[in-house]
């Protein structure tokens, strides 16, 4: 789903501008999608110049940090979100990424490990089967995607809070950092209060059985209050730090803080 | 409505009487602007994932993509819903809604469209509304309010659960947001129509007389 919304519609450009940015190092990359979708953004004003467009672009992302203040201020960060019955659990609860299942990254268990970095007391690397020994919870909770369209599932795993404790983080930090295996890098920062959210957790079960492939495994960190974008799959490293570090999505546009 | 009736004579011998307030007409066409911005960026919205088996063409959209689109209907929402709760206390403090759109009666109703329908409604009086006009306004107001609620509960499903549970869950409320949607649509085109064949209200809606 989230492919369409990818990059301007009609296939050929979108194959080419494909093509083209896989031979982009990184960075440039990601920049030049950034731009893919502002250029994306310019058509919005027809007749005006480009001048206007950006200024319009800039106001518009002025109303969405105004936005972000503004729900800082008036909603409490530590709401539950809605759980559910297993009874009301999708089925079956869709794959969704910006490519196709058999592109997901596929990673062997064994090599894996979790990289701990930033700031936090503890930086040694975690097995899976040292993490699977970590008390498990379990939550059935709604998804919701940006794109708006939503799933009920259950998942089990590790609230992100007490792994914190556990390595030592500093908790005053303003962001966990979360890297992906996915090829092209996929990241997301989460704010640090999202983060000791009670219902955030290290997932490593889908409906109690190992997280399978199309649901991030070994691990997906699962933020009920955050879009799904903010629910990072795959997962291969986390960063605790006081830098925004930016996102995949965030940095094409997507508000950061996303939270609902 | 014959004792409503009014030649043009007598509407030209009369001191020019204010037909729209200025609040109503400055609320007014904030509100349209608010609208379209919505509407069109909720196109956008709409079809990164459609609800139904087509989506909106994408010379009417606003936005470029999701992002932008969700940019846009995130910003003119605050047009919308200041305007709108402005206008909702205006109008109930100074007694134009209980003046202008009640009573509803169904008699009156029923009357009115078969008026209209055999085109022997008149328009002639702009100060008072007839009784399809005061349905439809009165009706689109409530409209409004659903798809101001609909919405925030969507945007903020965690905070704003009891929104959501209104309409019974988050996917009922999206569709009450779309439907919502197309009947301000549907309202906008036979308000537009009615305008242009009765082209004095446009008139008093933009210089009050």
């Amino acid at each position: 789903m989230a492919k369409r919304s990818f990059l301007i519609p009609g296939v050929d450009k979108r194959l080419l501008i494909k093509d083209s940015i896989k031979t982009m190092p990184d960075v440039t990359r990601r920049r030049f999608i950034a731009g893919g979708a502002s250029l994306g953004a310019l058509t919005l004003l027809t007749g005006c110049d480009v001048v206007d467009s950006s200024s319009a672009e800039e106001m518009l992302k002025s109303v969405s940090k105004f936005n972000d203040a503004v729900q800082s201020f008036i909603f409490n960060p530590d709401a539950l979100a809605p759980t559910f019955p297993e009874s009301a659990i999708t089925k079956p609860f869709p794959f969704n990424a910006y490519y196709d299942l058999d592109d997901a990254p596929d990673v062997s268990a064994a090599d894996w490990k979790l990289e701990v970095r930033g700031l936090v007391d503890n930086k040694k690397p975690w097995t899976l089967d040292e993490l699977y020994k970590l008390p498990q919870v379990t939550q059935v909770t709604r998804h919701i995607c940006v794109e708006g369209w939503s799933a009920i599932g259950s998942w089990t795993g590790t609230p992100l809070r007490d792994f914190l404790k556990l390595i030592g983080a500093d908790t005053r930090a303003k962001y966990v950092w979360f890297q992906c295996a996915d090829k092209d890098g996929y990241n997301s920062p989460l704010d640090m209060r999202s983060a000791l959210h009670p219902q955030t957790q290290m997932t490593f079960k889908y409906a109690n059985e190992i997280l399978p492939r199309a649901y991030g495994f070994p691990m997906k960190i699962r933020v009920p209050t955050k879009l799904g974008f903010k629910n990072p799959k795959y997962v291969v490293s986390m960063e605790v730090t006081n830098d925004y570090k930016g996102g995949y999505w965030e940095d094409q546009g997507y508000n950061s803080f996303s939270g609902s | 409505m014959a004792s409503l009736t009014v030649t043009d004579e007598q509407v030209r011998a009369t001191p020019a009487k204010v037909i729209q307030p200025a609040w109503v007409r400055v609320m007014h066409w904030i509100n349209a602007l608010a609208m379209i911005l919505m509407i069109l960026s909720g196109w956008q919205i709409y079809n990164a994932s459609p609800l139904f088996g087509f989506s909106f063409p994408r010379e009417y959209t606003l936005g470029g993509w999701l992002g932008g689109g969700l940019l846009w209907h995130f910003a003119a929402m605050w047009l919308l819903m200041i305007n709108g709760l402005a206008y909702l206390v205006t109008g109930f403090a100074t007694g134009r809604f209980r003046k202008k759109l009640l009573p509803i009666t169904p008699s009156g109703v029923l009357h009115d469209v078969r008026a209209a329908l055999t085109f022997k409604l008149g328009h002639d009086d702009l100060t008072v509304y007839n009784y399809v006009q005061r349905l439809l306004y009165a009706g689109i107001i409530v409209v409004g309010v659903l798809i101001v609620l609909s919405g925030l509960g969507m945007w903020k499903p965690v905070q704003l659960y009891y929104l959501v549970m209104l309409f019974g869950d988050y996917p009922t409320a999206r569709y009450v947001h779309f439907f919502c949607m197309a009947a301000i649509c549907a309202f906008l085109v036979i308000h537009v129509l009615l305008a242009l064949l009765v082209p004095k209200s446009l008139r008093a809606m933009i210089i009050g007389r």
